[in-house]
């Protein structure tokens, strides 16, 4: 493993890799360069094409064109059967673990450590606590997998790479679930792992713990590879307008905003007399998700008729949760919610619609369209009550409001009559932002609203949501395209570990201003 | 539409192969076998009305397996929600006064049955909406409650001397199809089979007319765009199972108002469970689910009519061996579909 | 020596469930769902008779009424793991598969609607117990059977088997999240196989146990007991202790409605029940909460 320094072939190397899953081009021009004993950071935003990257490094698909090399073999297109041979291990960001079963079982499940015919428990729990006390992760073998917390099943998961002989290291966002306690344990086994002549590899948005951890750091964007430099000749704002490109900024020659720019206007006090009361409102609302009891972790803001609010931010920091909790299909644990003056926390999903509440989910095949029902049929969906008279749908009017929508929305091909499922990702979409905007509404949630749809259909769904702000609308836009929040909002909030972490009015809201809001950087420099 | 109905297609054709095995392996010629076997349904007016007595039943059951699928749900307690059901239009037939006219007395009657078939349907309907019970689990053991209950009861306290079945109703009689068309003569077809076409097409109203049928369908297919469309899922599976039963429990009048006149143990044994290849093999669909029953009917009926050559038991084993075929079928046919029609 | 009968009696009635409970665990933990259990009990007491008729050995009637249950079994894996054919219908379907298929090559080899001729069976002290001529000691005899011994052991053996060897654990990993077991290297579909041919086998064991105890096979002779038994693996929450203790249990109240037959004190309809609505009462959580395994009823991409 320790070569001579100079000559040593690079633990991974991957060139020109190219990778597409039918339209969709997840990576092109993507390299990598890690060398022996390293802890290598990549970076970039949701989508950059990070983890499918990795993916291939590890052999659970080969690229469609490029070279991997792994200790200076070609290597190029392996299984993950042959990338464990050859001590290259990956820990997903969905863990592999079989929650009924023991530390223990899971570390040899597949690579069963015997005696005779049996299962040699007791060996296999003298191995989890050998690995913990060598790197350690200390975990109690004997404990079921489902009754650990988080921080610990992850520990298993590391284990388990261990227990079958990796030597480098990846890991697919692994402090995306973590506490800030358990992040400083984590960093600490990382640094042992390295200091036993490991390699590491780390998937991460976050800048502070590139700075942190990282030697050298990889910035990926858009499926391509834009910058590879040493942690120590980087600053957390360089990354960040690698990551996020200057060429798109929007309005970038403002003043970037400063870490002591108080702009922070979260509660209602700030200078909005002159507006209309706020359509929307939320005062400490704290929704759980199955991970966590404080998914959205008490947060307050308002949205005011004609005013898009944008709320940016990596998936996962609690942005579902609060759409679910507004929307009425997840229920907070505490905090108020009212719409127009109105208390929505006890209304069922149908009851807040009727008050005026649109919204567009986040994920369209999943919530958005029933995908066997017609387009007709879809036009209706969450509406079938105004469709229909005593209890009996009226068809003439679903089909005359299907014939409506697909011309205003130019949704194709324009056929009624098709399953949602034959539809391009554009005109499903289409779809969704038809019913939603085509009825009486005040208060537009939207999701991810241009996630997965071509060119043309963003530009129009952008320009939609820009014509319901002019109507007078309140448009509460989670996007985690910072671009496009940018583009659209009166004001950007940045959500970060359930939090609205600062909110900004467009006129200072910049990319670069905001990078280390999104990354964490900020938040955890003031922490430390 | 290639999708819903090639399965079906594929699961005759096996079964078609598998039956002309058993039948060479009894040393009869297939040929001959399904010839005699049409001639004793559909070739003769009392095989036709049998068919159509035996497809009356199925119909039923079919539909109540269907209305649970479409929510999502596995129904596997028409077994028990149809002898309940008939039992239930056994007592008020009992009960009611001979004298009660016809018109006043079948409607009661038949309403008593549907009762007992949703009452049947509301337990696991019940335990899903409220706990989340499996309703696969729930509705078999349930069959075998109801069926022991039933079973206490007649002998107990309802049977009329050593027979297990009680006593004849005194009003509620469905005629035969015969005190119309003689040619049905002997057989036991009754007007119960325009109940059935009647449900078929209240089903069918149910689920692709109606708000509630719109919304039971998405439950069925995508349970969080139903939630997100405002629908409650346990409301509907609740209501899903509770129409299951009735229908169901309909089917019950078929025999103990239009045949027999009482309830006997076990009076129709088996037409539950036939009820899932009802609608398997009528892809869900209602009317689908009347020709399927047809289909079912017609193998029921023609394996007595062959049993002199080949055990009539060769139409069991083809039944299970078409609901196995266009199950394996099914995602089969789907995948392979997906495959070609995406481009390039 | 009433208890003593009444334990022999229990111990009689609960040998089929025992067997079939454990085919049941076995597949359910492998995340194929047992609701074929009677059919493949059905088709082993048919084979088993079948077997043993012809060669006039019991142990030849065991082997070929294996043999009967693992292909029932086969053709369970085959279209639920292979063609990914929706368990549920298709456990239903090979019920009504195996009537079918008894009934008709009853008529085939038999020229019976009803049942088989005399077959052999482990009669062992038959013999004695007729010089006896006691019934409870006709009762003894008969329990000493191989298959007796065999239902004591099955449920402990499962238990075994899926703690303790490499191929248990993924059996349990495989049942439970099949990703997990792909991710490191396991072979989900070979191991749900393997699952459901040895369920298919145990439980076979048990309509084994009853044509051989009968010294015949009778047209729907499992009567029920393929899905008490699937009753007592749910109400034993997938555990095989806790399962043989449900089995066990299940027996004890059909024995005691029998000693009690006489007094009338008991509809036997209501003992009947009891498995049933225990297991809706389990399913409802409310008395602890059924957790089936995870990926039970799931078919993988």
């Amino acid at each position: 493993m320790n070569g001579a320094p100079g000559e040593a072939a690079p633990a991974i190397r991957a060139q020109n890799i190219r990778k597409t899953f039918g339209p969709v081009v997840a990576n092109s021009r993507a390299s990598l360069d890690v060398a022996l004993g390293e802890i290598h950071a990549v970076v970039g935003e949701n989508g950059a094409g990070k983890s499918t990257l990795m993916r291939m490094l590890a052999g659970i698909f080969p690229p469609d064109d490029g070279q991997v090399e792994v200790g200076g073999r070609d290597v190029t297109g392996w299984s993950t059967r042959d990338a464990i041979a050859a001590g290259v291990g990956m820990v997903h960001q969905h863990f592999m673990l079989v929650p009924t079963l023991t530390v223990a079982e899971n570390l040899i499940l597949g690579q069963e450590l015997k005696r005779g015919v049996t299962l040699d428990h007791r060996a296999a729990e003298a191995a989890v606590t050998a690995l913990g006390e060598r790197t350690g992760l200390v975990v109690e073998p004997r404990r079921l997998v489902a009754d650990l917390s988080v921080g610990q099943a992850q520990r298993v998961e590391i284990l388990k790479v261990l227990y079958r002989g990796a030597n480098i290291l990846i890991l697919d966002e692994p402090t995306a679930v973590l506490s800030p306690p358990e992040v400083r344990d984590f960093w600490r086994v990382l640094r042992k792992l390295k200091s036993d002549g490991g390699t590491v590899v780390l998937i991460t948005h976050k800048l502070d713990e590139v700075m942190e951890i990282s030697d050298t750091v990889t910035v990926m964007r858009a499926g391509e590879t834009v910058g590879r430099l040493p942690t120590s000749e980087a600053s957390p704002g360089a990354i960040a307008r690698m990551m996020v490109g200057r060429d798109v900024v929007l309005a970038a020659d403002r003043v970037a905003l400063g870490a002591g720019h108080e702009v922070r206007d979260a509660s209602p006090a700030a200078p909005r007399s002159s507006l209309p009361a706020p359509a929307l409102s939320v005062r400490d609302l704290v929704v759980p998700s199955a991970r966590r009891a404080r998914e959205v972790d008490g947060i307050s803001f308002d949205v005011h008729p004609g005013e898009i609010l944008g709320i940016a931010g990596v998936e996962g920091n609690g942005q579902t949760e609060l759409i679910e909790a507004l929307a009425g299909l997840r229920e907070p644990v505490s905090g108020d919610i009212t719409l127009g003056g109105i208390q929505l926390t006890t209304l069922s999903v149908r009851e807040r619609a009727d008050r005026g509440l649109s919204h567009i989910p986040e994920d369209r095949h999943r919530r958005g369209l029933i995908l066997e029902y017609t387009v007709a049929d879809n036009l209706i969906l969450g509406q079938q009550h105004r469709y229909s008279k005593r209890g009996v749908l009226e068809r003439r009017h679903i089909e005359e409001n299907a014939a409506t929508q697909i011309r205003g929305y130019d949704i194709r091909p324009p056929n009624a009559a098709l399953a949602a499922r034959a539809l391009s990702g554009g005109n499903q979409q289409k779809i969704v932002i038809a019913r939603e905007m085509s009825r009486p509404f005040s208060v537009l949630l939207a999701a991810q609203p241009t996630r997965g749809v071509d060119v043309g259909a963003i530009e129009f769904i952008h320009a939609e949501l820009m014509a319901a702000r002019g109507a007078g609308k309140a448009v509460l836009l989670v996007s985690a395209d910072l671009v496009e929040v940018l583009a659209l909002a009166d004001r950007v909030a940045v959500m970060y570990g359930g939090k609205i972490v600062v909110t900004v009015p467009r006129g200072q809201a910049t990319a670069e201003g905001l990078g280390p809001y999104i990354t964490g950087a900020t938040r955890a420099a003031s922490e430390t | 539409m290639k999708e819903k109905v090639l399965p079906t297609l594929i699961a005759l054709a096996v079964a078609a192969v598998i039956g002309d095995i058993l039948i060479l392996s009894f040393g009869q010629s297939p040929g001959a076998v399904y010839r005699l076997l049409l001639d004793g349904t559909w070739g003769n007016s009392y095989g036709f009305g049998q068919v159509l007595y035996k497809a009356t039943t199925l119909a039923f059951t079919g539909l109540a397996v269907t209305l649970g699928l479409r929510a999502g749900l596995f129904n596997i307690g028409a077994e028990g929600q149809l002898a309940f059901g008939g039992f239930a239009a056994a007592m008020v037939g009992m009960w009611l006064p001979s004298a009660m006219p016809a018109l006043l007395a079948v409607p009661l009657c038949i309403a008593a049955a549907a009762l007992g078939g949703a009452i049947v349907g509301a337990v696991p309907g019940a335990l899903k909406a409220r706990f989340g019970a499996s309703e696969v689990i729930v509705t078999i053991m349930l069959n075998f409650i109801v069926l022991a209950f039933l079973n206490w009861i007649v002998a107990t306290k309802l049977h009329v001397g050593e027979l297990l079945h009680t006593p004849e109703i005194r009003a509620g009689a469905v005629p035969r199809l015969a005190s119309v068309i003689p040619a049905f003569h002997g057989s036991a077809a009754n007007f119960i089979i325009l109940l059935a076409i009647a449900a078929a097409l209240v089903a069918w109203w149910y689920l692709f007319r109606t708000r509630e049928g719109y919304e039971l369908r998405a439950v069925g297919l995508q349970p969080p765009a139903a939630e997100y469309g405002g629908v409650k899922l346990g409301k509907i599976w609740f209501r899903a199972l509770v129409f299951a039963g009735a229908f169901a429990g309909l089917g019950g009048t078929n025999y103990v108002l239009g045949y027999k006149q009482y309830y006997e143990e076990g009076f129709a044994a088996g037409a539950g469970f036939l009820g899932i290849a009802v609608a398997m093999v009528g892809r869900n669909h209602p009317l689908g689910v009347l020709l399927a029953a047809l289909l079912f009917a017609t193998l029921s009926q023609g394996g007595l009519a062959v049993n002199a050559i080949v055990p009539k038991q060769m139409v069991e084993v083809l039944t299970a061996v078409v609901i196995i075929a266009v199950a394996a079928a099914a995602p089969e046919v789907q995948r392979v579909l997906r495959t070609v029609r995406r481009p390039s | 020596m009433i208890i003593l009968a009444f334990l022999a009696q229990t111990l009689r009635i609960a040998t089929p469930y025992l067997l079939a409970a454990s085919g049941g665990v076995m597949s359910e933990r492998g995340g194929i769902i047992a609701l074929a259990l009677e059919g493949w009990m059905l088709v082993g007491a048919f084979c088993a008779a079948l077997g043993a008729y012809y060669s006039g050995s019991p142990w030849i009637g065991v082997l070929s009424g294996v043999a009967g249950g693992v292909l029932a079994a086969a053709l369970h894996a085959w279209t639920t793991i292979r063609y990914r054919a929706d368990q549920v219908v298709v456990g239903i379907a090979i019920n009504l598969l195996a009537v079918g298929v008894t009934r008709f090559f009853l008529r085939l080899a038999f020229d019976s609607s009803s049942n088989s001729p005399r077959v052999p069976g482990f009669d062992w002290f038959a013999g004695t117990a007729a010089a006896g001529g006691g019934s409870s000691s006709g009762l003894f005899a008969s329990l000493i059977n191989p298959l007796v011994f065999c239902a004591i052991v099955a449920l402990f053996a499962v238990a075994w088997l899926l703690e303790h060897t490499p191929f248990g654990l993924r059996v349990r990993a495989v049942g439970e999240k099949p990703e997990a077991a792909t991710s490191v290297g396991v072979g989900v579909t070979r191991v749900r196989w393997a699952a459901v041919l040895l369920g298919g086998a145990l439980a076979s064991l048990g309509g084994v146990f009853l044509a051989l105890d009968q010294h015949q096979f009778t047209d729907g002779m499992t009567a029920g007991r393929g899905f008490i038994a699937l009753a007592a693996v749910i109400f034993g929450n997938w555990q095989p202790r806790r399962i043989a203790v449900a089995c066990v249990l299940f027996a004890a109240a059909e024995a005691l409605q029998i000693r009690l037959q006489v007094l009338q004190a008991l509809p036997s309809q209501f003992v009947e029940m009891i498995p049933y609505v225990l297991t809706i009462v389990a399913l409802a959580g409310l008395v602890g909460r059924a957790a089936p395994p995870s990926a039970l009823g799931r078919a993988l991409e």
